[in-house]
Parts: C-alpha cells; sequence; structure tokens
C-alpha cells in the first residue's frame, strides 16, 4: 500500500475519526486555522461551535458524563487556551475523561512573546491528568492516541494536547498506532483478592455495616454490579453527590445522599456503622465533615478506589482495595458464595431498625402553604413530569442541592453536575452535552438566576444546533448558596449576594429564538412544567423562570468544620 | 523518570501545589538517556510521605518511587566553599578540612575553595566548623541516594 502522506492538520482529524469520535466541541482562532480548514473537508465528526470556550469544554465533559465516552475540545491558543481552564479543572475535579486540543503559535515562536502566545502546558498542568505539547508532525498520531488512552484508562481525567500551528501545516505519514505502552503508566484494575476476602469477612460479621458509594460506580460503569452485591448482602446505602443514580434511589435501601446537604439518616448511618465500605468514593471534605469528628467513633474502613492516592488520603483506611470497582465488586459477589453460609444477616435487623427510626424524623419535608413557589415542589414537580427520567444537568448553588435532594436518580449517568470545583455557569453547557448525546431524550437544566448568566450565551448555540433543552431557573433574586452562609454564619450580613438588574429572562430567551416562560405562582408549577414538556413544545428550547421563594434555604446542613451527625435541620431555628 | 521536559516542573508543580516541602532535589540523566532520576530530600508525618510516594507515582513521567528510608541507603552531597585566604583562617581552615576529607581545588590571592562530599548534615557540620567570618559562598548539589547492596531502583 502507498504511504498515506497528509497535513498535520488532517492527521488530528485522522486520530479523531480512529478515536471514533461523533463531536468536536470548539471554537476556531489563528494557530487551529489548519485544522478548523481539515475539518471542513471532512464528515466524520460534527464539530459544534459554541460562544465561548469555556462552554466547549464544559459541553464535551457532560457529553462525556452522558455516555461514557472521551469528551473532545479544540480550542486556539492563548486566550483560546484560557478561556478553557476553567472547563479543564472542572472536569479534572470530578474525574472525567476528556481530550483537549489547542492551538499553539508556530514552533519557531515560542517563547518569544508571540501574538496569542501562552504556556498552555504550563498554566494547565496543575489541573490536568497529563499534557503534552507536539514538536514533531510524526507524533501528532501516536500523542493523540496516547491522550484517549490516558484519559479514559484508571482514573479518567482530562489531557490536553497543543499543537504548534507549523506541525498541523507539515506533512507526514499518517499511521495510528493499534496499542499503546507506557511504562510510567500501568493502573491496576483487578483487585487483590486477598483484600477482597478480607473485606468480604468483615462486612459479613457487621452488626452496622454501611455502603458508602460515589462519582467511581458512575464513572467505571458497576451500577448493576453494585446492585447485585447490595441486595445479595442487604445493607444500606448512600450516595456522595457524584454517585447519584450509581444505585437506584427509589431501593428501599438507599438512604439518600449524605454530607453536608444529606439525609439525617444517611450522616447518622455514615458516622455511627462499625464497618464502612466505600466504594469510588474519596472522603471528601463536603462529605465526611470535620475528620477528626469523623474519626472519634471506631469503625472498621474498608475503600475500594483505582486510584491508590485516594485511599488514606483524608482517613485512615483498614483495607484498601486497589482496583477497577465493577472488576472488583464482582470478584467481590463471587468471593461471596465461599463465605455465604457464614452470613447470618439477621445480625443487622437492629441496625436497619435504627436507621428506619432516623428516617423518620422526615428530614426532607418543608413548608410550602402555596404563597410562595417553592423551589423543592419545583423540582419534585419535573421529577413527576419527566417520569424521573430526564437528563438533569445543574449549576452551582442552592438549586443545585435541591435538585440532588428533590430528583431521585434510578439510573446512572442522569445527574450531570459539577461536584468538586463547583463551577457556576456549567449547567447550560452541559445539558447542551447531553441533548448532543441524546438528541431523542428529555434533558432539564436546573440553575439560578446568577449561575445562568456566566454561560448565558449558549443560548445561541442551543439555537444553531437546535437543541431543545428544559431550563428550570430557581430564581431567588440572590445568590442563595452564599446568601445562605451568610445568613447562618456571617449575622445577616448579605455582602453583595444580591442579583440586581435581572434581565428579563422571557424576553432574552425570545431574543435568542426560543421560548421563555415567567413562572410566578404555586398553582402554575405543574401546567408550565407539562407544558415545557409537551408534544408542542419538544423542538423548542423553554426557558422557565420560576420566581421562587427567597428566603429558602438548604436543609439539613451540616456547618463547615462540623461532624457530619451535627446537622442543622428545617425545623430548628 | 522520563528524560524529557517538563518532567522536572511535574514534580515540583506537585510538591507546591499540594504544600509539601522540598528541602533539596537534584536531577540528572542517568545510563539510559531516556530515563532520568532524581533524588528528593522532604519531610512530613508517614501520612504525608504515603501520599507524596503516591502522587508521584499517579504523575505519567514518573516511572518509579523508592522512599529510601524504608531501607538501608547511602547518601552524598557535593559543596564548593569558597573561604577567604587570609594567614588569620589558613591553618585552621585546612585543619578542619582534613577532618572532613575536604580537597582544596582553587586557589587565587584572596581565596581557596574547597570540594567537599557526605551526607548533608556532614557537610552542615563542615561548615558550622569553619569560622562564619572566613565563608565567602557555598553552593551544594543537594542529597543523592543510592539503596544500599541489592536495593535497586530501576525502570
Ligand atoms: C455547593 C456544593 C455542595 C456540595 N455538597 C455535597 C454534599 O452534601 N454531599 C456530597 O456528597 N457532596 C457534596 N458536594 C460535592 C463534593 O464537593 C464532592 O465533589 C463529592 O462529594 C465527591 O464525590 P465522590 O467522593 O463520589 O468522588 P468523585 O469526585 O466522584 O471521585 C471518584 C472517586 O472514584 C475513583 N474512581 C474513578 N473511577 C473509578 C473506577 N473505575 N474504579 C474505582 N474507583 C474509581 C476516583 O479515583 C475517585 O477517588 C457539594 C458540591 C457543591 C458544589
Ligand atoms: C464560578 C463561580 N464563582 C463563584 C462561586 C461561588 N458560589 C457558589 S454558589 C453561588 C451563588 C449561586 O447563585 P444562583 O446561581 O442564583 O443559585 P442559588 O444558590 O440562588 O440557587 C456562588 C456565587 C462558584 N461556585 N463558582
Ligand atoms: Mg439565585
Amino acid at each position: 500500500m502507498k504511504p498515506e502522506i497528509i497535513t498535520g492538520a488532517e492527521i488530528v482529524i485522522r486520530s479523531l475519526q480512529k478515536e471514533s469520535v461523533d463531536f468536536v466541541f470548539g471554537y476556531p482562532g489563528g494557530a487551529v486555522l489548519n485544522i478548523y480548514d481539515a475539518i471542513f473537508k471532512q464528515k466524520h465528526f460534527k464539530h459544534v461551535l459554541v460562544r465561548h470556550e469555556q462552554a466547549a469544554v464544559h459541553a464535551a465533559d457532560a457529553f462525556s458524563r452522558a455516555t461514557g465516552k472521551v469528551g473532545v475540545a479544540l480550542v486556539t491558543s492563548g486566550p483560546g487556551a484560557t478561556n478553557a481552564v476553567t472547563g479543564i479543572a472542572t472536569a479534572y475535579m470530578d474525574s472525567i475523561p476528556m481530550v483537549i486540543i489547542s492551538g499553539q503559535v508556530p514552533t519557531h515562536a515560542i517563547g518569544e512573546d508571540a501574538f496569542q502566545e501562552c504556556d498552555t502546558v504550563g498554566i494547565t498542568r496543575p489541573c490536568v491528568k497529563h499534557n503534552f505539547l507536539v514538536k514533531d508532525v510524526n507524533k501528532i498520531a501516536s500523542t493523540i492516541k496516547k491522550a484517549f488512552y490516558i484519559a479514559a484508562t484508571g482514573r479518567p481525567g482530562p489531557v490536553l494536547v497543543d499543537i504548534p500551528k507549523d506541525i498541523t501545516a507539515e506533512e507526514a505519514e499518517f499511521v495510528y498506532p493499534e496499542t499503546v505502552a507506557l511504562r510510567s503508566y500501568t493502573p491496576v484494575t483487578k483487585g487483590h483478592l486477598g483484600q477482597i476476602k478480607k473485606a468480604l469477612d468483615l462486612l459479613i460479621k457487621a452488626k452496622k455495616p454501611m455502603v458508602y458509594s460515589g462519582g467511581g460506580v458512575v464513572l467505571g460503569d458497576a451500577a448493576e454490579s453494585l446492585k447485585k452485591l447490595i441486595d445479595t448482602l442487604g445493607f444500606p446505602v448512600t450516595n456522595t453527590l457524584m454517585g447519584l443514580g450509581g444505585f437506584p434511589a427509589s431501593d428501599e435501601k438507599f438512604l439518600g445522599m449524605l454530607g453536608m446537604h444529606g439525609t439525617y439518616e444517611a450522616n447518622m448511618a455514615m458516622q455511627d456503622c462499625d464497618v464502612l465500605i466505600a466504594v469510588g468514593a474519596r472522603f471528601d471534605d463536603r462529605v465526611i465533615g470535620n475528620p477528626d469528628h469523623f474519626l472519634s467513633k471506631p469503625r472498621k474502613i474498608i475503600h475500594i478506589d483505582i486510584d491508590p492516592a485516594s485511599i488514606s488520603k483524608r482517613v485512615k483506611i483498614d483495607v484498601p482495595i486497589v482496583g477497577d470497582v465493577k472488576i472488583v465488586l464482582d470478584d467481590m459477589l463471587e468471593c461471596y458464595g465461599e463465605v455465604k453460609s457464614d452470613h447470618d444477616k439477621s445480625r443487622v435487623k437492629p441496625w436497619l431498625a435504627q436507621i428506619k427510626e432516623w428516617a423518620s424524623k422526615d428530614c426532607m419535608a418543608f413548608e410550602d402553604d402555596g404563597s410562595f413557589i417553592k423551589p423543592q415542589k419545583v423540582i419534585q414537580t419535573l421529577h413527576k413530569v419527566t417520569n424521573g427520567d430526564a437528563f438533569v444537568t445543574s449549576d452551582v448553588g442552592q438549586h443545585q442541592m435541591w435538585a440532588a435532594q428533590y430528583y431521585p436518580f434510578d439510573k446512572p449517568r442522569r445527574w450531570i453536575n459539577s461536584g468538586g470545583l463547583g463551577t457556576m455557569g456549567v449547567g447550560l453547557p452541559y445539558a447542551m452535552g447531553c441533548q448532543l448525546a441524546f438528541p431523542d431524550s428529555q434533558v432539564a437544566c436546573v440553575t439560578g438566576e446568577a449561575s445562568i448568566q456566566m454561560c448565558i450565551q449558549e443560548l445561541s448555540t442551543c439555537k444553531q444546533f437546535n437543541l431543545p433543552i428544559k431550563i428550570i431557573n430557581l430564581n431567588n433574586r440572590y445568590m442563595g448558596m452564599v446568601r445562605q452562609w451568610q445568613e447562618f454564619f456571617y449575622g445577616n450580613r448579605y455582602a453583595e449576594s444580591y442579583m440586581d438588574a435581572l434581565p428579563d429572562f422571557v424576553k432574552l430567551a425570545e431574543s435568542y429564538g426560543h421560548v421563555g416562560m415567567k413562572i410566578e405562582k404555586s398553582a402554575d408549577i405543574e401546567p408550565a412544567l407539562k407544558e415545557a414538556f409537551s408534544e408542542k413544545l419538544k423542538e423548542k428550547l423553554v426557558f422557565m423562570d420560576f420566581i421562587t421563594d427567597q428566603t429558602e434555604n438548604v436543609f439539613p446542613m451540616v456547618p463547615n468544620g462540623k461532624g457530619i451527625s451535627e446537622m442543622i435541620l428545617a425545623g430548628d431555628s | 523518570m522520563e528524560n524529557e521536559s517538563g518532567a522536572l516542573s511535574r514534580v515540583s508543580g506537585l510538591f507546591s501545589a499540594r504544600g509539601y516541602n522540598i528541602e533539596s532535589l537534584t536531577v540528572a540523566p542517568t545510563e539510559d538517556p531516556t530515563l532520568s532520576r532524581m533524588t528528593i530530600v522532604t519531610n512530613g508525618s508517614d501520612a504525608v510521605i504515603e501520599q507524596i510516594v503516591k502522587q508521584l507515582n499517579k504523575l505519567l513521567d514518573v516511572v518509579r518511587v523508592l522512599d529510601l528510608n524504608d531501607g538501608k541507603y547511602i547518601e552524598r552531597e557535593l559543596m564548593l566553599v569558597k573561604v577567604k585566604a587570609s594567614n588569620q583562617y589558613q591553618d585552621e581552615m585546612k585543619r578542619i578540612s582534613d577532618i572532613f576529607r575536604g580537597r582544596i581545588i582553587d586557589v587565587s590571592d584572596n581565596t581557596f575553595t574547597i570540594e567537599v562530599t557526605g551526607s548533608s548534615s556532614k557537610l552542615d557540620a563542615y561548615l558550622e566548623s569553619l569560622d562564619s567570618e572566613s565563608i565567602i559562598e557555598t553552593v551544594r548539589t543537594g542529597a543523592l541516594g543510592l539503596g544500599r547492596g541489592d536495593r535497586i531502583l530501576k525502570a
């Protein structure tokens, strides 16, 4: 066969094709014009033109969260790359597999403060799993191959490939490597069987067992394996914010989310258990609260995680199991057969009764006399209207917590939000990524009037690509989450947390060619949501501006520095 | 670790980003030109050291990490010291340098330069023994470490 000599830009395109990329989210500029010219001439993937590079990365990130595939974004050098940084850091904190391709000034100009030059590899180094600067056209294909491999394996994460403009113009033979071998990177996927047996031994002897599962179950596509094991063991389960949907919320063994805004029963059980198994969860400070308080109760802790550095980082672990959560859970279930006869399930009855008692506090109840729109009710109604089967993205703030608390997820990869970095502005681009991945599914973006304005320009992208997203704006005229902290911990001094001079969101939506609705009465919540999700508006983006109760707070709440069992509940004053 | 540009800044960036201490850091290519070997001297509780090792292992450019303190090892550091060459200090300086097996490697009208090798604490002790008035400048490589006997760090 004749060797295929093509330009570096074409090599980029062909490499993406080899990786079966469907969508590239991007924004052009000088340093990537060669690549854009090659995009113009190809039909392997669809390029989604965003209105800000941050949104390109967020949308690609959400595409990955919703599908499990590697998300791809393309940005130009300098400001294109710096605009992408927030998106990259967001993906990094939540371990999302992505490849970001950035243009760079020509190799001969690097270091000369050239036009739109910035040290992209240097700037992104602390917020990527790895990054590359490609200085040889012959290395583009192998570098992209490595980037996809690194992004998707082990603990996933974003990988950036920076390519100078002259390199995309030069020509080389296109050879896409079949495999990658990196001597310094060999993630362990199979858990140590001895450790798994040790863990099982602890679990079946536990009187007060507790399962704490996180984003790793979602990322590792292990929801089914987890469900099988838990059904076998009969233990109570809680999810982190990132783990929601990793275990079905409608299962009676599910105690709800835990942590700062977790349920009373989940937090009490987490604190009081005698054997805890953490499954793909990283003992975040928003989850265990004050670590000294958490450790003041003796308990044995088992931790399954693919990243050894997640284990014993904040809390000392008794039985570490390094491996892929699905493989480990399946092995654990298999090993259970050997010890099944020693497992006396009645042992945990008093514990389950205790949990039931905690749950009877009904910590998620909220007062609603119908005079205001209660944000919780909007989410509950959204759940009803979408049959609990929508992709729900959110921004960051109170509305995010209410979405997490009042929309019970039964499936993984349906709840798309920024947990680790907590990036306001993700909601709308996240919804774009989901809707493009699943054009026939319902996609709801739960947001706040502050967050939505951080990427509002993407309404234009939604118009261009006909994305019928339903935006649920819980408009409390406050940076509610900030206001809540100021109310509780800063003597009601609402410093700069009031959102003054808000736009007319209905007109704003309309000016972008979408449908706008303003909902001001509690009685209108359901009719409005039904209309937005009706056949009539199926093809339309609907911006629903819910004017909600300004003073509503998120409960339960564990104040900063407190232990997780020291919650403020809705009734407390 | 991989002998590639950027590898060093990944390591040093990790230490500063996570608030770990670097007392000294030395790096140079090995007999295999694709690999560099780095010796880092740091301090912290066992838990912190465990995290440092794990975090270093996560870096794509890092091939292997060995905590030398887990077993027997040899430590060496090289120091060059320039001192004043006045009669006042001369004999004392020569005597102390002999004790520490230092070698005079450069002489000028006003200065002597001495080379000393040893563990970092030995070099500290040498400096303390000299009259501090006599020291003009010092330069140190930072510690190098190697496991003893069969303790080998290889890719
Ligand atoms: C306003 C706000 C409030 C918040 N309040 C809460 C709260 O109340 N409760 C709460 O839980 N969170 C809350 N968070 C989120 C919190 O900050 C963390 O993002 C979240 O708790 C981390 O979830 P996780 O432990 O599941 O870890 P993730 O960040 O999802 O990490 C996943 C873990 O799984 C591992 N992993 C990945 N893939 C695999 C695999 N295949 N096999 C095995 N392991 C794998 C990774 O190494 C990692 O350790 C809040 C965030 C915001 C912005
Ligand atoms: C980019 C960014 N800047 C600042 C913050 C801090 N912050 C967290 S929540 C919040 C307020 C969000 O307000 P809104 O979107 O109206 O949501 P609400 O809490 O009112 O539901 C702010 C400012 C953040 N998370 N992200
Ligand atoms: Mg608000």
